[in-house]
């Protein structure tokens, strides 16, 4: 009987950053959509996250930022996924300056969500950027 | 190409050499079941070296997970290899889950530990059915001990002592009284008795009420007739305290089954549960498929019915 494969999407906070109502809410909203999240808590390193998506064969990443790291952080976490050769998609929520969204993408973050996402706004992120990255 | 993309037997070939995605990679198709999965089992089973199985079950908030990361940092120092399958509850409404444990083994477990999160899938009892598999895999690329940790439980989801060889069961000061440990169910099946969070007050009287209702198996005749009592060991998980009184206790069981040749027969039950299940899922197939043919004239009895439909499946 084919079963429909699940999404299993690994969800962190990066560095020093203790605000985790937000990942909290969107880990509520993934569990809703069917998604299976493997939740890892505050304070995780490039190198923890990396561990863990491989143990947990993760299809998506994400990351969320609330301490104005991100032009920092998020692209060191790109560097560790390029460097352990995980192809996975990075998704970054939180506080995200319009300004600093092109850049994000340049440095190649599938998706930015901001304050206020609406759930299918962060449900359809995800799913859009497995399925991108199985192509 | 991609780790992911190997086909099954080079998944395992990577797997056993050291490569940590693709034993991430061969627990997902396992989990997913079907052909596939079939064929890593076919693949994992003659690689078996006969891993430690170690279930650690108890209510939620016992402090499961925090036990389970406090062993996995002893056991490295032991020069021991562990391996966590960390399983919790999907949503019976969307079938998501979240999966949480790793948050209480944060920086306890090593690099050396591999621990994946499973999500239960539907399933009743405690664990997922990909459970057996996904052990397998374990054992076969090299990890010893295998510790399964159950959702949190009440008191009938026994399903772990059909998974492992030791059934370690954690519970905490306060969670009931005398005739609580007396009632049928998961208090029957321990091997090791935790009491965690042992700082906290009444410890020493849920150990009492654990020891009479040991007393009380005794009595009963209902001990093992080798005479293997369950310990209790008193642990305060957060910050380690007797948590290298749990692993001299799960060896101590292991040595009990050695000596006495349980070992073999508890593994000859747990292959024989694994396959029944799998018999039973196939089964499942089967009698949907001729349900979906056959005409339920509402007029005949039910157990008329059922005796054609059983009909049905045993000419097919």
């Amino acid at each position: 009987m084919p079963e429909e494969h699940k999404i299993r999407v690994v969800l962190a906070k990066l560095g020093l950053d203790g605000h985790d109502r937000g990942i909290k809410v969107v880990a509520r909203i993934l569990r809703d959509a069917g998604i299976e999240v493997i939740y890892l808590g505050l304070r995780q390193t490039t190198e923890s996250i990396v561990s863990a998506a491989e143990q947990e064969d993760a299809d998506a990443i994400g990351l969320s930022m609330h301490n104005a790291g991100h032009l920092v952080l998020a692209p060191a976490m790109m560097a560790a996924l390029d460097d352990a050769d995980l192809d996975i998609p990075l998704i970054i929520g939180g506080i995200v300056p319009d300004v600093d969204v092109p850049v994000l993408q340049a440095a190649g973050v599938a998706a930015i969500l901001g304050p206020g996402a609406p759930a299918d706004e962060v449900v359809a992120a995800v799913r859009n950027a497995v399925a991108a990255a199985a192509t | 190409m991609s780790v992911r993309s190997l086909p099954p037997d080079e998944l395992v070939d990577a797997a056993r050499s050291g490569n940590r995605r693709a034993i991430g990679r061969l627990l997902t198709l396992v989990e997913r079941g079907g052909a596939v999965a079939d064929a890593i089992t076919d693949l994992t089973h003659p690689l078996i070296g006969g891993a430690h199985v170690v279930g650690i079950t108890g209510a939620p908030g016992a402090g499961k997970s925090t036990l389970t990361g406090q062993l996995t940092r002893i056991l490295p120092e032991m020069g021991l290899t562990p391996a966590v399958l960390a399983v919790d509850p999907s949503s019976p409404l969307s079938g998501g889950a979240i999966l949480g444990d790793r948050v209480r083994m944060d920086g306890v477990a090593g690099e050396e530990v591999f621990i994946r999160s499973v999500a239960t899938r539907g399933h009743a009892g405690g664990l997922a059915l990909s459970v057996p598999g996904a052990v397998r895999v374990f054992d076969a690329v090299g990890f010893d001990p295998v510790i399964i940790e159950t959702v949190g439980v009440g008191q009938v989801e026994v399903d772990v002592v059909g998974a492992a060889d030791t059934a370690v069961v954690v519970v905490n000061p306060g969670w009931g009284d005398a005739v609580q440990a007396n009632k049928a169910g998961l208090l029957e099946v321990a091997d090791v008795f935790v009491i965690n969070k042992a700082d906290r007050p009444g410890a020493n009287d849920t150990r009492r009420d654990l020891e009479l209702m040991l007393d009380l198996s005794h009595m009963s005749g209902q001990e093992d007739e080798s005479g293997y009592r369950p310990p209790i060991i008193m642990t305060t998980a957060t910050d380690g305290s007797g948590v290298s009184n749990v692993w001299d206790a799960v060896q101590a069981h292991r040595a009990h089954l050695d000596a006495t040749g349980k070992l073999a027969e508890r593994r000859a039950a747990r292959l024989r549960y694994e396959v029944a299940n799998r018999v039973d899922a196939a089964l499942g197939a089967r009698i949907t498929a001729a349900l979906d043919g056959y005409d339920l004239d509402p007029d005949r009895s039910p157990a008329a019915h059922a005796e054609n439909v059983v009909g049905l499946i045993t000419l097919s």
